[in-house]
């Protein structure tokens, strides 16, 4: 029996009738080819998050993003004027990568007043113009005022840096985001800059970890033995249910009711939880964030326990009733490995305890996130045995088949265009 | 006999606290990984005792401005929590089943 009613359709899935209610294929994930066609048709056409406009705090911060999908390095860079400066890392010398640090498939960050490369010494300023050639006589016709530093389209929203790598965006990124993504706006993400950064290589590929963070069916299961006994016990006779799933465009969201975790009886915590106030819900003592913006919590769950944005194509914004949030992004860096990226976002945490109720989140996080990952090498391996080819979806899982109907959309899409080009 | 790490007041746990000061996040859990259940649980049942008592020790400080022995006795509070999930979770140091995954962190607040 159903908790939260279903839409009139009689599912979510029905809801949304282009996604079909068939088994699916995973061929999207196994094929190599498929994704070399990911690159261009994804990587080099949606904008992108790249971080937080915090990294760079000040005049000449700067910090260095790969992006491998679209066989590209950017630097972000804070100019003058305040504003944010993408460019493609690489000098118009001879092509060296312009910032790196003792390895050069590496990020770095740091500050600086230019930007000089190791190589000949080519310098350019923040604004990516250059500024110094060595030996400046020595060369041929040279127009210093074009060889700038090759920019990149770059937009922030809401604190998040955005980049896109076409030649021109065919949308603007508030465009691109629309009214669901952009009805977060008000939220105080840049009052939340206490921040752990977690990093992992998974050996799967990056669609299939968003599909493990963006279904919760599995929660009782695979991270049943994390509770105690009769928390799980309860947990998996419950099954899980979301109250409201949304598509808006190439962008998911799922959003839950809650558990106050200090309401339950004790025998249903971990005495680790008791004594630090806090857990995988977050710290008990909610910081107070003032009135929360229209899009979140869009069922008006009481209690509620925390909304789940799934911006196209590989960044997640999940935000928790207590007062804190996480992103999440998913790097791909072959068709059956990726670079996964998990941050968490607290208020600087006032006092030592609020502190210790901090780093209970995210070791808790971290246990959550190694059991979630575990399972993806495996399912990678068995998927690419082709044993069997098409798999059951339920209603819970709607999301998983949109992220991939949209993956197969833009790829159409853009082996459509290519095709009417060639004509 | 070494400096103690801990502020006095917590004598009773500075048997603990060469092993298990460690400033950041993958320092404890590469400790958690290569310490026995006997070892842990011995160190859990001392400071879960305790964690109370270096909490309200620890809030006497701002957290920008903490005497050294006061951080230390911070990091062994972290490390009580990364200890936690085998001793009250999983009977075992690492997680089941997550040989080949890997989660690493990177950054961390300062303190």
């Amino acid at each position: 029996m159903a908790r939260w009613p279903k839409p009139a359709e009689g599912s979510w899935t029905q809801h949304y009738p282009e996604l079909g209610t068939a088994p699916m294929s995973y061929e999207d994930s196994i094929s190599p080819e498929f994704f070399e066609l990911e690159r261009d048709a994804i990587f080099k056409r949606a904008w992108l998050n790249v971080g937080r406009i915090e990294q760079l705090p000040r005049t000449g911060s700067y910090f260095t993003k790969e992006i491998h999908a679209a066989h590209s390095s950017i630097i972000l860079v804070r100019d003058r004027d305040g504003s944010v400066n993408a460019f493609h890392n690489i000098c118009r010398h001879r092509g060296n990568k312009l910032v790196w640090n003792e390895f050069p498939r590496e990020e770095t960050s740091g500050t600086c007043r230019q930007f000089t490369c190791k190589y000949h010494g080519w310098r350019y300023g923040l604004d990516g113009s250059l500024t110094f050639v060595q030996q400046e006589g020595e060369f041929f016709d040279l127009d210093k005022d074009n060889l700038g530093l090759a920019r990149v389209h770059c937009e922030v929203w809401s604190g998040f840096i955005f980049v896109n790598l076409a030649a021109q965006p065919r949308q603007t990124l508030r465009e691109f985001l629309g009214p669901m993504v952009t009805g977060l706006e008000g939220y105080p993400f840049g009052e939340l800059t206490e921040r752990y950064s977690y990093r992992a290589e998974v050996g799967a590929n990056w669609k299939l970890y968003l599909d493990a963070f963006q279904e919760f069916y599995h929660a009782p299961i695979l991270h049943g033995k994390q509770t105690p006994d009769n928390f799980s016990v309860a947990a998996q006779q419950a099954g899980f249910e979301a109250p409201h799933y949304q598509l808006d465009g190439p962008h998911r969201l799922v959003s839950t009711s809650g558990v106050v975790t200090w309401e339950l009886d004790a025998a249903m915590r971990k005495p680790m939880e008791d004594i630090t106030r806090s857990g995988l819900f977050g710290p008990w003592d909610v910081p107070d964030l003032g009135p929360m913006p229209a899009g979140l919590n869009p069922a008006g769950c009481e209690p509620w326990g925390l909304d789940s944005f799934q911006l196209w194509p590989n960044f997640t914004i999940l935000i928790w009733s207590g007062g804190w949030y996480l992103t999440y992004q998913y790097w791909p860096t072959s068709h059956n490995t990726h670079i996964f990226e998990g941050n968490l976002y607290f208020t600087p945490a006032r006092t030592p305890r609020d502190r210790v109720a901090h780093e209970m989140a995210a070791v808790t996080f971290k246990e959550y996130g190694l059991q979630d990952s575990s399972t993806l090498e495996a399912t990678q391996l068995m998927l690419e045995s082709r044993a069997v080819t098409t798999f059951q979806l339920n209603d819970q899982e709607i999301l998983l088949r949109h992220l991939h109907k949209v993956a197969a959309d833009w790829v159409g899409d853009y082996q459509r265009e290519r095709t009417e080009a060639k004509r | 006999m070494s400096t103690p790490l801990l502020p006095i007041e917590f004598a009773d746990l500075e048997q603990f606290a060469e092993k298990w000061c460690l400033p950041s996040e993958t320092e404890r859990y590469d400790q958690r990984l290569n310490s026995t259940m006997t070892d842990m649980q011995r160190f859990y049942d001392a400071i879960a005792a305790r964690a109370e008592d270096a909490l309200t020790y620890c809030d006497k400080f701002s957290i920008d401005d903490m005497p050294e022995d006061a951080k230390h006795l911070m990091h062994l509070l972290y490390s009580m929590i990364q200890v936690s999930f085998p001793i009250e979770v999983w009977r075992q140091p690492r997680i089941p089943d997550t040989g080949s995954a890997s989660l690493t962190c990177v950054i961390e607040p300062s303190l």
